[in-house]
C-alpha cells in the first residue's frame, strides 16, 4: 500500500461557490479540452457518434432539486472532481504506488507507468471522483491541471486550472488551501467554505461556498411589503388630478 | 523493475503545449466570444477564452470549449453535392466547384433576368447580414431576411420602436451598480457569457436582488435570489400591473418622463377623425406639449417648456388634446391591471405582484445610484452628477416567442421607463451605435423590383406608417414571407418560417430558387417539420416538377436539411474562415463603448469546402451583380471575403470594420480603406473597441457630448436628442387606416385584426392558439429552450456536448403529475391541435404547474449528423416542433393567419397549449414519430468507435516549472467585502473593455 505524504508544502485546491454556479458545464467540457491532451492524455470517449457514448472526464455538473420549508423549493448545480484530500484514501489503497500526492503542492495524481488499472482507488474513494479509462487500463483524475498551473510557456493569467479561468460566473477559485493567509482562505472562512463528508475522515483540501441567504422578503431589501404613495398623496384616481397642474421642467 | 518499489514520477510542469496561439472569434453560438486557439503539430490543441477580449474577457462557456469537436465533427461535407435521386432521399453525387458555381450562375441567372422576386434568399444563424442583404438588394429580390423572425424579433423590435436599442445586442444591464435585476422569461440563450459574468458580478458584490420570471427554474433562475414561476405568455399582465401598483402610488419618475420621453406630448383626440390618436404637432412638424406657466401650447422638444402631464386642453385651432401619460395612466390605473384581477391569469400572486412593485419602487427612489461624474445634457445644460435608478432588466426568447410578445416586451420597456432606470446608473444601458431614432432608419426596400436591377435599398427596415408596406393596391404581400404587409407590418426581421410553406402553396406566389444558409429547416428551424418536409418535396401533378423547383444551400455539417437540397455548397468550420462581425450588422459593443470584431482562418480546410461569404461574393460577380464587378465586368473583390471586409465601402469612409482605418491606420469609425487592416486586428486579437469618456457613458440618449460623437461616427443622422416613445405613433397610424382613415388601408379580412393590435400603447391579449383552441382538451402549456452547454450551438453532434445531453425528457411539475398518474420515467404521448409526438417524462418541482418543457432541438434525425442509427437523439430525443403548427386554426372565414405575432410576424413557438396521455405499455421505449434514415453523404467516412483526441500531441520530456500564480474569481467583486483579497486583475475582473486603442 502506498504512503501519504506527513505534510504537504501547500496545499493547492479549489474554491467552489454554490452560490452562483448555474450549471453550465464551462468548467467541464473546458478540464476534458485542456486535460485530453495534458498530463494523463487522452481522455478517451468510447462510442462518440454512437448509441451509448460515454468518455473520461475529471469534472462533472450534478444538477438537483431541494425541497425546503416556506419556499418553492431550490434547484443546485454541484460541480465535482478530485478534493486532493490530505488523507486520501485512493492513495493509501494503491497496491503499487502509483496513486500518490505530491509533497510540493498536496495535488493528488496517478502514475499511469505503474497504475494496474485495479480500480481500488475508485472504491476507496468516497466522492466517486477517479474516472477509468477502459482503454488505456489506467486510473484517471483531475490533476489541477498540473500541467497548466506551473507552465511557464503560457501567460500568467492561463496558469490556473483551466475549469477556474473558463467560468464565466467566476464560481470557481484557486489557491494554497493551507496558507491562512492565501486569498482562497480568507474568501472560504469568510463565506463559510466547507468541506465534503467530514465524517469520511479523509480531509478534503477543495471547499464549497454555501448560498448566500436568499432577498426574497421585501424587508431583504428594506423596502414594505407594498407600495406606498409618495408625499402622502392620495391614491389612484388622484394621480391626474394632481398632475393636471403640475408644471414640470424638460 | 519492481513493481512494489515506489518511484516518483517525474510530471513534466510546463510541456510546450502550443507552436502557435491565434487569436479569432467563436462561433459556437451568438456570443462573439474572443478566443486563444492554441496549434501544435498542424492541429488544434486547446482553445480559450481572450483575456484581453470585451465579450467575455478571458471566460469561455461549454460550447465554446467543445470546438475542438464541432472543427473535427464527422459530419463536416466535403465537397459540393448534386442531388441524384428525389429530394429528402440523401442521394447525391460529388461535383467540383466549377460545375457548382456555374449551375447556380445559371440558376440564379435566370431568375434575375426574368423576376427577380422568384429568389427566396434566407440566411439562418448568418452573422454577415450586412454583406447577405446587401447582396439581395444588389441581386434585386425583395425576398431576404435572417433567422431573427423565428428568433426574437419581438423584443428587438418592440426595443427599437420604444427605446431606440433592445436587450441584448443593443443593451445591458449596468452590472456594476444595478441593485434590483429582473429577468424576463427564458433567457439562457443570447449574451450567455456576459450574462453569466454580470450574474456571478452582482452576487458576489451582494448588494443587488436578482429576480426571474420565468415558468421555469433553470440555471439562471437556480441562483436566484427570487423565482417567480409565470404562466407561459402572461409576463406583459404581471408587468402591467406592476405598472398599475407603481402609478396609484405616483412611484414614478416624472421628471425623468418629462425630459426624455413623449409623455408630455399632445395627442389629438378626436374620435372618428383621420387625425384621432396622432401627435399634435406646430407648423414646422414639432411634436406639442402644454406649457402650464405660459398656460398654451408649445414645441414638446423646446429646452425651455414647462409640461404638464395631465388635462385635456384645446389647442388655438380648435384641436382637442391630452398629454400621452394622461392616456397612459389612465388605462393601467384601471382594476383590471390590479394584482388581485391578474394573479389568477398569470398564477402570480396578488400579494407578490404588490410586493415586487414595493421593491422596486424602494431600490428606484430609495437606492438611488450616484456617480460623480459631471455631464451635459443635450440643451447644453450642465449636471454634477449622474443620478442613476439601479434597476436593470433582461428579457429575450421566453418574452418573444408568443404571439403577444411585440406588447408584453414594449410594456416591460414601459415599466423600465416609467422607473427612470434607461441608461442611467444601475439601469439598462445601451450599447454603442444604439440609441438610434425612433424607430432607426432606413425603411425595407422592396415595393418594386425589376430583371436585372438592384432594389432601391436594403430590403429589411422599418416601417413607420402604411405607406411603408410592402403591398400590392389590393393589399396582396410583395414579400414570399407576407413581410411588412398587413398581416404583419412591423415584421423586421422577415418571417423565415413561413418561407417554405409559403413557396409551396405559392401564396402569394411561386419561387425559382429557394436559397438558405445555415438553417436547418427540415428539421429544428421549422414548425410543423411533417408538413414542411411535404412542402420540400410535393411535386405539381401536372409537370411532375418539384413546387419549390430549385434549392441550394449552404452548411457546413451534414444536417437533417442538406437531404432536401438540390445543390449542396460546402462551407468551412469557423476556425477556417474570414468573418467580420460588423457595427454595420450585430457588433460586439459594450455599454462603455463601439467594437467590431473579425475571424480569421486559424488552421486550413482539409476538405474541398469554401466559406459562404467568399462563394458568395463569388457567385455576385459571375452574375455580374453592381458593387461585385467593376466596370470592366471583373470581380471586385477576387480576393473574397477578406478583400471584400478591408476595400468595401457602404458609405464614403464607412466600411464592414471601424477600426484602423484611413490610409495610415489611425481613424476609427470613418476614415479611408487602410490595406493592413486585418493585420492591425490580429495584432490586436481580432477586435476594436473604444472606451467611450465616462461623462458620455450615461443618459447617451439625451447626452450631448455622446450625441455629437454618434453623429460623427454615422450611427445616428443628427447630434438631437432620442425622445423615448412610449405612446407609438406609428402604431396609431396603423390603426386609423384599419379605422377607415388614408389612402392606404388593410383589406377587410385583416381590418379588425390591425385595429385591434396596433394600440399605441401596451396591451395584454391571450396567445393566439389557447384563444382559438378548447383549453380543457388541451389544458397545458408546453415549452421548450436549450441547455446552456448547446444553446444557439449545433452541439447534438458534438463528441463532448452530446455526452452531457443526448436526449431529452418532458418535465412536469411533480403535483400536476401526480394528479394524472403519471410517474418519473414513464412514456407520454403530448398531444396538440396539430399533432402529437412520444417522449419520457422527468418530474421536477421548479416549472408552473400548467407547464410541461423539454430542451430543445436535442431530437435529431436517424442518420442525420453521421450519428449512428441508434443514437439516442433520434430514438429518443424528440421535438415539440412536429406539434406546432405554422398556421393558426382557420377563422370563420376560413383564413388561416401565420402562428405568429400579428405586429412583427415573430414566431410563436411559446404559444403551444398540449394535453398529455400515458402511452400503452407496448408503445414505451422509443419516440414517435420518426423519419427513414438519411444515408451517409459521399465522400465522409464511418465515425471513429473510440475517439482518443489529444493523444497526438502527448510528447515525453521533462521540464521545470514556476511557482503557480495564485487565482482569484470575482477578485474585484469579493475584494469588497472580504479583507485580505487584493483588487487585482485576473482574467475577469477589467473595469470595461480594453482595446488597442484609447
Amino acid at each position: 500500500m502506498t504512503s501519504l505524504p506527513t505534510t504537504t508544502e501547500k496545499k493547492l485546491g479549489l474554491v467552489i461557490d454554490l452560490d452562483i454556479c448555474v450549471g453550465c458545464h464551462a468548467c467541464a467540457v473546458n478540464c476534458k479540452e485542456w486535460n485530453t491532451s495534458g498530463h494523463s492524455a487522452p481522455l478517451t470517449d468510447k462510442d462518440p457518434y454512437g448509441g451509448d457514448p460515454a468518455g473520461v472526464w475529471f469534472n462533472r455538473i450534478h444538477t438537483f432539486e431541494v425541497r425546503e420549508e416556506n419556499s418553492n423549493g431550490r434547484t443546485v448545480h454541484f460541480p465535482k472532481s478530485c478534493l486532493h484530500c490530505e488523507a486520501a484514501p485512493c492513495v493509501t489503497v494503491c497496491p503499487t504506488g502509483a496513486s500518490y500526492k505530491r509533497e510540493e503542492d498536496g495535488i493528488v495524481l496517478v502514475n499511469a507507468d505503474t497504475c494496474i488499472g485495479c480500480k481500488l482507488c475508485s472504491w476507496a474513494c468516497p466522492y466517486g471522483a477517479r474516472e477509468y479509462d477502459d482503454s488505456a487500463g489506467v486510473m484517471k483524475k483531475c490533476t489541477l491541471c498540473i500541467d497548466k498551473i506551473y507552465n511557464e510557456t503560457l501567460r500568467p493569467e492561463s496558469r490556473v486550472p483551466a475549469c477556474v479561468s473558463t467560468c464565466p460566473a467566476g464560481a470557481r477559485h484557486f489557491g494554497d488551501l493551507g496558507d491562512p493567509d492565501s486569498e482562497v482562505s480568507k474568501l472560504s472562512a469568510a463565506r463559510g467554505g466547507y468541506a465534503l463528508m467530514p465524517e469520511q475522515d479523509c480531509k478534503p483540501v477543495n471547499r464549497y461556498l454555501p448560498p448566500r441567504p436568499r432577498k426574497k422578503e421585501a424587508a431583504d431589501i428594506g423596502a414594505s411589503a407594498e407600495v406606498r404613495a409618495k408625499d402622502g398623496n392620495l391614491e389612484g384616481a388622484g394621480l391626474l388630478a394632481r398632475l393636471v397642474d403640475r408644471v414640470l421642467s424638460r | 523493475m519492481n513493481p512494489f518499489e515506489w518511484k516518483r514520477e517525474q510530471v513534466m510542469l510546463s510541456p510546450k503545449e502550443a507552436d502557435e496561439i491565434k487569436t479569432t472569434t467563436c462561433y459556437m453560438c451568438a456570443c462573439r466570444c474572443g478566443i486563444r486557439v492554441y496549434l501544435k503539430d498542424g492541429g488544434v490543441r486547446y482553445i480559450e477564452g481572450n483575456p484581453d477580449h470585451p465579450v467575455n474577457k478571458g471566460v469561455l462557456c461549454a460550447k465554446g470549449s467543445a470546438g475542438i469537436m464541432n472543427h473535427n465533427s464527422p459530419a463536416r461535407l466535403t465537397k459540393p453535392l448534386l442531388r441524384v435521386g428525389e429530394r429528402g432521399a440523401g442521394e447525391f453525387k460529388e461535383i467540383e466547384w466549377d460545375e457548382a458555381l456555374s449551375l447556380a450562375q445559371d440558376w440564379l441567372g435566370e431568375v434575375r433576368r426574368t423576376d427577380p422576386k422568384k429568389l427566396a434568399f434566407f440566411t439562418g444563424r448568418d452573422q454577415s447580414q450586412s454583406l447577405t442583404g446587401w447582396w439581395a438588394a444588389q441581386f434585386g429580390t425583395p425576398n431576404f431576411a435572417a433567422h431573427g423572425g423565428f428568433c426574437s424579433v419581438n423584443m428587438a423590435a418592440a426595443g427599437l420602436y420604444t427605446l431606440g436599442g433592445a436587450f441584448w445586442e443593443f443593451g445591458e444591464p449596468d452590472w456594476d451598480h444595478t441593485k434590483y435585476f429582473m429577468m424576463w422569461g427564458v433567457a439562457e440563450d443570447h449574451d450567455s457569457n456576459p450574462i453569466k459574468m454580470g450574474l456571478g458580478k452582482l452576487k458576489t458584490r451582494g448588494d443587488a436582488k436578482f429576480v426571474a420570471v420565468n415558468p421555469v427554474r433553470s440555471g439562471y433562475g437556480a441562483i436566484a435570489d427570487e423565482w417567480i414561476g409565470i404562466r407561459p405568455g402572461t409576463d406583459g399582465l404581471f408587468a402591467l400591473s406592476l405598472v398599475h401598483e407603481l402609478l396609484r402610488s405616483e412611484n414614478v419618475d416624472l421628471d425623468f418622463l418629462s425630459r426624455y420621453t413623449n409623455a408630455p406630448w399632445l395627442v389629438i383626440e378626436n374620435p372618428g377623425g383621420a387625425d384621432d390618436g396622432l401627435i399634435a404637432r406646430d407648423a414646422d412638424g414639432n411634436p406639442l406639449c402644454w406649457d402650464g406657466e405660459k398656460n398654451q401650447a408649445v414645441n414638446a422638444l423646446s429646452a425651455e417648456a414647462k409640461p404638464v402631464l395631465a388635462g385635456r386642453r384645446t389647442l388655438e385651432d380648435g384641436r382637442i388634446c391630452v398629454p400621452s401619460f394622461d392616456l397612459l395612466a389612465r388605462r393601467y390605473l384601471d382594476p383590471q391591471y390590479a394584482p388581485d384581477a391578474v394573479a389568477e391569469r398569470t398564477g402570480v400572486s396578488a400579494e407578490t405582484i404588490k410586493r415586487i412593485a414595493a421593491e422596486l419602487a424602494h431600490t428606484a427612489f430609495s437606492e438611488e445610484v450616484v456617480i460623480e461624474q459631471p455631464w451635459t445634457d443635450w440643451a447644453g445644460r450642465k449636471h454634477e452628477r449622474m443620478i442613476g435608478r439601479p434597476i436593470s432588466m433582461h428579457g429575450m426568447r421566453g418574452i418573444s416567442a408568443h404571439s403577444n410578445g411585440f406588447h408584453t416586451c414594449r410594456s416591460i420597456h414601459l415599466l423600465q421607463v416609467l422607473l427612470g432606470s434607461i441608461d442611467c446608473p444601475g439601469g439598462w444601458r445601451y450599447k454603442a451605435p444604439f440609441p438610434r431614432p425612433i424607430p432607426p432608419g432606413p425603411k425595407p426596400a422592396g415595393k418594386e423590383w425589376s430583371p436585372n436591377t438592384p432594389l432601391g435599398g436594403m430590403p429589411l427596415g422599418n416601417p413607420t406608417g402604411p405607406e411603408d408596406l410592402l403591398v400590392d393596391e389590393d393589399g396582396t404581400p410583395k414579400r414570399i414571407d407576407k413581410a411588412y404587409s398587413w398581416e404583419h407590418p412591423l415584421s423586421a426581421h422577415g418571417l423565415m418560417h413561413m418561407v417554405i410553406h409559403n413557396a409551396w402553396k405559392k401564396d402569394p406566389y411561386g419561387v425559382d430558387v429557394l436559397f438558405m444558409y445555415m438553417a436547418n429547416m427540415a428539421w429544428n428551424s421549422s414548425m410543423n417539420v411533417p408538413g414542411t418536409l411535404h412542402y420540400l418535396t410535393d411535386k405539381d401533378k401536372n409537370t411532375g416538377e418539384y413546387k419549390i423547383p430549385k434549392i441550394i444551400y449552404s452548411d457546413a455539417y451534414y444536417s437533417e436539411m442538406v437531404p432536401y437540397a438540390d445543390l449542396i455548397l460546402p462551407d468551412t468550420t469557423y476556425l477556417e474562415r474570414w468573418d467580420c462581425i460588423s457595427l454595420l450588422d450585430r457588433p460586439i459593443s459594450s455599454a462603455h463603448g463601439p467594437g467590431d470584431a473579425i475571424r480569421q482562418p486559424v488552421v486550413k480546410p482539409d476538405r474541398d469546402v469554401r466559406p459562404f461569404q467568399d462563394v458568395l461574393i463569388d457567385l455576385g460577380a459571375r452574375l455580374g451583380l453592381p458593387g461585385f464587378v467593376d466596370l470592366e465586368g471583373d470581380a471586385k473583390y477576387p480576393g473574397g471575403y477578406s478583400d471584400y471586409i478591408v476595400n468595401h465601402e457602404r458609405l464614403p469612409g464607412i466600411g464592414p470594420l471601424a477600426g484602423w482605418r484611413g490610409e495610415d491606420g489611425e481613424a476609427h469609425g470613418r476614415g479611408a480603406v487602410n490595406k493592413d487592416q486585418l493585420d492591425r486586428y490580429i495584432e490586436n486579437g481580432c477586435f476594436w473597441s473604444e472606451e467611450i469618456p465616462l461623462e458620455h457613458q450615461y443618459f447617451k440618449h439625451a447626452n450631448l457630448g455622446y450625441l455629437d460623437y454618434a453623429a460623427g461616427m454615422g450611427w445616428i443622422p443628427k447630434a438631437e436628442q432620442i425622445v423615448l416613445q412610449l405612446y407609438s405613433e406609428p402604431l396609431q397610424k396603423f390603426r386609423l387606416a384599419a379605422q377607415g382613415h388614408g389612402a392606404l388601408q388593410p383589406p377587410e379580412e385583416h381590418r379588425e385584426r390591425v385595429e385591434t393590435y396596433f394600440d399605441p400603447l401596451p396591451i395584454w391579449y391571450m396567445p393566439f392558439e389557447e384563444a382559438v383552441i378548447d383549453t380543457d382538451s388541451y389544458p397545458m402549456h408546453a415549452l421548450t429552450q436549450r441547455p446552456m452547454q448547446m444553446y444557439h450551438s449545433w452541439g447534438s453532434q458534438n463528441a463532448w456536448l452530446r455526452q452531457i445531453t443526448a436526449r431529452n425528457r418532458l418535465f412536469i411539475n411533480e403535483e400536476t403529475a401526480a394528479a394524472m398518474g403519471v410517474e418519473d420515467e414513464d412514456w407520454v404521448w403530448v398531444i396538440s391541435h396539430a399533432g402529437r409526438v412520444k417522449g419520457q417524462v422527468k418530474l421536477m418541482s421548479g416549472v408552473n404547474a400548467d407547464t410541461v418543457w423539454t430542451w430543445n432541438a436535442i431530437g435529431k434525425r436517424k442518420g442525420a449528423w453521421r450519428l449512428s442509427v441508434d443514437a439516442p437523439e433520434s430514438t429518443r430525443g424528440f421535438l415539440l416542433n412536429h406539434i406546432i403548427s405554422e398556421l393558426l386554426p382557420a377563422q370563420g372565414d376560413g383564413l388561416r393567419y401565420s402562428n405568429s405575432d400579428p405586429v412583427t410576424g415573430q414566431a410563436a413557438w411559446f404559444d403551444l397549449r398540449v394535453r398529455v396521455e400515458k402511452c400503452l405499455p407496448e408503445e414505451a421505449g422509443l419516440t414517435e414519430p420518426t423519419f427513414d434514415a438519411q444515408p451517409p453523404p459521399p465522400g465522409s467516412s464511418a465515425p471513429v468507435d473510440e475517439l482518443t483526441y489529444g493523444t497526438q500531441f502527448k510528447k515525453e520530456g521533462r521540464d521545470a516549472g514556476l511557482p503557480m500564480t495564485e487565482w482569484i474569481g470575482n477578485r474585484r467583486e469579493a475584494s469588497k467585502n472580504i479583507s485580505g483579497i487584493a483588487d487585482g486583475h485576473g482574467n475577469k475582473t477589467g473595469h470595461g473593455p480594453k482595446g488597442g486603442h484609447k
